[in-house]
């Protein structure tokens, strides 16, 4: 059975850095037959995260270690991925 | 023929301030690239607009260059400053003001500061 993606990427963002707030919204609905929209319904997302590791970052480092926790598997796939994190 | 890493370091060498995007300044084709071209324009920054979708070489060059997996992406004197999250979350702290200022960059104080009204 096929896993949703939004599923993948908790389990990837709960291992990688155990955050205190975790919250993923597929937003692919609002973007359907846009620029991007693949009829996946999986090509839109918001992640909002804080966990202690995001503390000390800049906000590229930041970005750059979700994009890493996610893997290529996930950024690649995605058509948008919008994050908000904190530490 | 410079390849696409050639072009990329080329433009961001040439121009103060590049914006790599989906479409054009005066016409984007994705939210996130309007988005970011939208307070470039309205805080009358001048900068280089580079449609992505016009060049695949440089679609995908330009993920690499940065190490970064999606576009817009902003450059500011050469220097990487972030995607349309961060984009966003520095013209609403007014960090990118500051960044202007401290590069030398000319924009509108009064645009930025109507965006962050706006927006408060």
């Amino acid at each position: 059975m096929k896993i949703p993606v939004a599923d993948e990427m908790r389990e990837k963002l709960q291992a990688a850095f155990a955050p205190t707030r975790l919250e993923i919204v597929n937003e692919s609905h609002r973007h359907a037959g846009h620029a991007g929209d693949d009829g996946s319904g999986e090509s839109h997302f918001r992640i909002a995260i804080a966990a202690p590791a995001f503390g000390p970052m800049s906000r590229i480092e930041r970005h750059r270690a979700v994009h890493a926790a996610l893997g290529p598997g996930i950024t690649g796939r995605v058509h948008a991925l919008a994050l908000e994190i904190s530490g | 023929m410079a390849t696409a890493e050639e072009q990329i370091r080329d433009t961001i060498e040439k121009n103060d301030v590049v914006l790599f995007m989906k479409g054009t300044k005066m016409m984007p084709q994705c939210g996130f690239s309007s988005r970011v071209a939208g307070v470039l324009n309205y805080m009358g920054v001048e900068y280089q607009d580079v449609n992505v979708l016009a060049d695949a070489e440089i679609r995908q060059g330009i993920k690499d260059f940065s190490d970064w997996p999606t576009i817009p992406q902003l450059y500011v004197k050469g220097e990487f400053v972030g995607g349309c999250d961060i984009v966003t979350e520095m013209t609403l702290s007014g960090e990118l003001d500051q960044l202007f200022d401290a590069k030398g960059v000319g924009y509108d104080k009064d645009a930025a500061e109507k965006i962050r009204a706006a927006n408060a």
